[in-house]
């Protein structure tokens, strides 16, 4: 009989405590707004302001218009690479490395230059505009390595031949072979996306967008205990998320009878 | 006019040629197969007949209509490939109807099809499975009911039994010559495997560097082999170099024993000439006989292949295998014994 060896429960007990005693340390700290009490005190106040619902409520709309277009654009980009064009590949790779290389507010600024004086800098909806636009830059690395990931697993070219074969056009292809069997891969990418655009606050305050990332951020400036408040709920909307996607992959990966 | 015309099609792919001048005339229901190794062309052509592939030159005619620059969804050409290549999100009925609903068929006439598929490859039980609960014997019939229920023009099949087990090969096989015939489908087989291309073909196409070798039955290709190239790469043979004594009566010498070989010989006396010899043709000979070739020489090692019993014999510079039955009460020579091979005229042929 195998050995069973200790050491990999020492090391998996004290990354555990590293990650979640700073959150219960939050947690504690957030249900003590009233002296000598535990309660939920700071969750009222958070759940009390308007602002709250109407920032997450905004990023999370934002959210979803950066998935959209993030799936419109890459994944018939990331198709054409595999099938016509695999020699752009290592070009491709290269350009999902400058979001992460090339820090947001120069690249908030770079936009800002760029579209100054247009529809996307002199209109509320222009500038939500833009945001997108650069939660989609931001989000392309993850993105992109989730549909590559997703196509390579399926063979997609044969797939494609024998679509085509049997009568199939480009879009009958993309929506009935492709997409249906990269829909885990699409979710994978499409939370982290999510989870970048819920928490950003560097191109969002400097388009002055009343999303959820300056708000926590002007929440930690005039309150307490509110912003840790705040932080667990924003932990456990971030959890919930996962198990969203957990949940969603599950039923796609397990193809039914139609 | 033939069914299927390919007229001296050409395929370049940057600096190497693909295919060159490939000339062919199919008939309605034949079944032709591409015969060759890895890189030979075979696969090339053959998706150019589907589509997949635009020829650098030349031009491909289904049933008279010019499809050199037609793509492959409007071709009406089913494919079976190596990899079966059923969509794993839908299910077996699905995967079979594909074609079809692409064509805007009822839904009624879908079903309909579908079940007489699911009939033709014996797996009538099995519409409401995924891809996934399939072996891939299993998988690749599917593949060909998926390919042949748009009732396609030409069938291509691409290696389609390369990725299964010896014994699914076999029956899958004569499955598919069996589904074949009866439907009366002009079809292309790509294989690299000569036992298959000669069980099942009408026709055999041996390609090797991107030119036709030979075109011939698969008696014509196995017995009466064209080139070195041919002979060498269909069945097993000993190619031997012999002395040309008589070009006009077909009289040679090897490792200095005269025999006599089939067909004129088109070289000068004393020229080398490459004479090919089935090891299955020779046998071992009791006493000499006139109306046979006769050859002395040196059993040198002995391969048993179960059937049969592959012996190899050293003609002075030179050495030669045949070929017996695996029968117990016969007694096989031993190395080093000195054998005499008997083998008739005809066996013996002088390659290009």
């Amino acid at each position: 009989m195998r050995r069973l060896s200790i050491w990999p429960w020492v090391w998996l007990a004290l990354g555990s405590l590293y990650f979640l005693l700073p959150l219960a340390a939050t947690l504690q700290f957030s249900l003590q707004a009233k002296k000598g009490t535990l309660g939920f005190a700071a969750y009222a106040n958070v759940f009390k302001d308007a602002k709250f619902f109407e920032s997450f409520a905004f990023s999370f709309q934002t959210a979803l218009a950066t998935i959209l277009l993030s799936v419109v654009l890459l994944v018939p980009t990331t198709y054409w690479v595999q099938i016509r064009l695999p020699r752009l590949r290592p070009v491709i790779e290269f350009f999902t490395l400058l979001p992460i290389v090339v820090p947001a507010v120069v690249l908030v600024f770079g936009l800002a230059r760029t579209y100054n004086r247009t529809f996307f800098t002199d209109s509320r909806e222009g500038l939500w505009f833009l945001l997108v636009g650069a939660y989609v830059v931001l989000s392309f690395p993850y993105m992109y390595r989730a549909i590559d990931t997703g196509l390579r697993s399926v063979n997609v070219l044969v797939l494609t031949e024998a679509a085509q074969s049997l009568g199939a056009n480009w879009l009958t292809i993309m929506t009935q072979v492709i997409l249906p069997n990269i829909v885990v891969a699409l979710l994978s990418g499409a939370f982290v996306t999510f989870a970048i655009v819920m928490g950003e606050f560097t191109i969002a305050s400097l388009l002055a967008q009343p999303a959820f990332g300056p708000y926590m951020n002007l929440l930690s400036s005039s309150k307490v205990y509110e912003p840790s408040a705040l932080a667990v709920v924003s932990f456990l909307l971030t959890w919930g998320s996962i198990a969203l996607f957990q949940g969603l992959s599950r039923n796609a990966g397990t193809p039914r009878v139609r | 006019m033939a069914f299927l015309e390919i007229d001296s099609v050409r395929k370049v792919f940057g600096q190497s040629i693909g295919v060159d001048t490939f000339d062919m005339r199919i008939e309605k229901g034949e079944f032709i197969s591409f015969l060759g190794p890895s890189g030979c062309g075979k696969t090339t052509t053959l998706r150019m007949v589907a589509g997949f592939e635009v020829p650098t030159s030349g031009s491909i005619r289904i049933d008279g209509t010019d499809m050199t620059n037609t793509p492959p969804n409007r071709r009406n050409v089913g494919m079976v490939f190596q990899s079966y290549a059923l969509f794993p999100n839908m299910t077996v009925a699905n995967n079979i109807g594909f074609g079809l609903r692409v064509a805007g068929h009822t839904k009624d006439a879908i079903q309909q099809r579908v079940g007489e598929m699911l009939d033709l490859i014996h797996m009538p039980e099995y519409g409401a499975r995924f891809p996934y609960q399939l072996s891939g014997g299993q998988q690749q019939r599917v593949a060909l009911a998926r390919a042949i229920a748009i009732r396609p023009q030409v069938l291509l099949l691409d290696e389609p039994l390369s990725a299964l087990d010896a014994k699914i090969r076999i029956s899958l096989r004569q499955e598919i010559r069996a589904i074949q015939r009866q439907l009366g489908i002009t079809t292309i087989y790509v294989t690299h495997d000569q036992e298959e291309a000669l069980s099942l073909s009408d026709r055999i196409v041996v390609m090797n560097q991107g030119r036709i070798e030979q075109i011939g039955t698969p008696a014509e290709i196995y017995n009466f082999p064209q080139t070195r190239f041919v002979a060498s790469f269909v069945g097993t043979l000993n190619v031997l170099n012999a002395q040309v004594v008589d070009p006009r009566a077909g009289r040679v010498t090897i490792d200095g024993q005269e025999l006599q070989i089939a067909g004129l010989i088109e070289a000068a006396v004393g020229a080398t000439l490459p004479v090919a010899l089935r090891p299955e043709t020779i046998a071992l000979s009791a006493s000499p006989n006139g109306t046979l070739n006769h050859l002395r020489g040196n059993v040198e090692d002995i391969q048993y292949l179960g059937p049969v019993v592959r012996v190899r014999v050293r003609l002075g510079e030179q050495s030669l295998h045949y070929d017996a039955f695996n029968r117990p009460d016969v007694a096989l020579p031993r190395p080093g014994e000195a054998v005499d091979l008997a083998f008739p005229a005809e066996a013996a042929l002088a390659l290009r």
